[in-house]
């Protein structure tokens, strides 16, 4: 590469400080999240404790969250079901990088889990575990908040933690 | 909180979705921020001989390689404007201003920039404008505070 020329900028303020290589660009959208039919049935549902899915009427898929729709037969879900609080981990990150809006201590796990009953995973934390010995297939179960605070957001959940059970066999990919 | 009742049947809640954006901003963009916090506006001299405010990396017609920062002045010449009447959160200025391509004197491009001319009737293409600095410095081009109409300077 090409070396950069610049000209001597006499400043009292230039004298002995380092070149600005790094510059901070935080970026923020804020705006108003509104969740459709579905996934508000979902979260007033998760208000009280319970999570609850869509399945299908043709392929009979179980979504969770629900959208209210299949995304592979492109029709209208239904039928309601609810799911256990139990369900497998399906893949997982272990998170050793923190930054500002961390509230949670360093690592954690954030896991896809597949509720029993579901075919499709969602993300969560995994925790009362050591992150190095979470592994997929690994056996896990909703750790709720005391009911008083529950409301319409997955943070009604704390985490999952192992249900003790063997881990799961899962179907392999392809 | 067990109250379905008390709940519409559409939620909506507002979200903010940041990032904390740290960059690398590359050796000819550190040269032009090295020169804003020390007071300097830099260009870089395109392969025609033209100085280009702000610097690019690469000549915008050869597409070769630059190196040579030019030292241009803090007053320049607005060349296109259009008035902001109502600022958002993320405006440069918290009242009515302009967005404006400003040539600064012995540069040939002109740079992007926030004009504090107080109302619109003091914005017209051709009018002189000169930097007014940030006290806080390091942050790029928001070393710039904006630039204000030179009379008032």
């Amino acid at each position: 590469m090409t070396e950069v020329k610049t000209p001597e900028v006499a400043t009292e303020d230039a004298a002995g400080q380092e070149p600005v290589t790094v510059i901070q660009t935080p970026i923020s959208v804020e705006y108003r999240f509104t969740a459709g039919v579905a996934s508000s049935k979902f979260l007033r549902n998760v208000a009280q404790g319970k999570l609850v899915g869509q399945r299908c009427p043709r392929c009979h898929k179980v979504y969770v969250p629900p959208r209210g729709s299949c995304p592979t037969c492109g029709v209208p879900t239904q039928e309601e079901v609810e799911l256990s609080n139990r369900g497998t981990v399906t893949t997982f990150c272990v998170v050793n990088v923190p930054f500002s809006a961390h509230v949670i201590e360093m690592p954690y796990v954030a896991a896809t889990i597949l509720l029993d009953g579901a075919d499709i995973g969602f993300q969560h934390l995994v925790q009362e575990i050591p992150a190095a010995e979470v592994r997929v297939g690994l056996r896990v179960e909703a750790v709720w908040k005391d009911p008083a605070e529950w409301g319409p957001t997955m943070e009604s959940i704390k985490h999952f933690r192992p249900s003790g059970e063997p881990d799961a066999i899962l179907p392999q990919a392809g | 909180m067990t109250a379905d009742a008390a709940l519409p049947e559409v939620l909506s809640a507002p979200h903010v979705l940041e990032y904390p954006y740290k960059r690398s901003v590359g050796s000819v963009l550190s040269a032009f921020f090295t020169g804003l916090r020390d007071r300097q506006v830099l260009g870089i001299r395109g392969s025609d001989g033209r100085v280009l405010v702000p610097p690019q990396e690469y000549d915008p017609v050869t597409a070769d390689t630059l190196s040579e920062m030019v030292p241009v002045g803090d007053a320049g010449v607005v060349t296109t404007w259009a008035w902001v009447d109502q600022p958002t959160a993320k405006s440069p200025l918290q009242k009515p201003f302009a967005w404006a391509l400003v040539r600064l004197d012995g540069a040939d491009t002109a740079l992007l920039h926030a004009v504090d001319a107080g109302v619109i009737d003091m914005m017209s293409t051709g009018m002189r404008v000169r930097v007014r600095w940030r006290d806080e410095r390091g942050n790029g081009i928001r070393d710039i505070e904006c630039f204000e109409p030179e009379a008032s300077a």
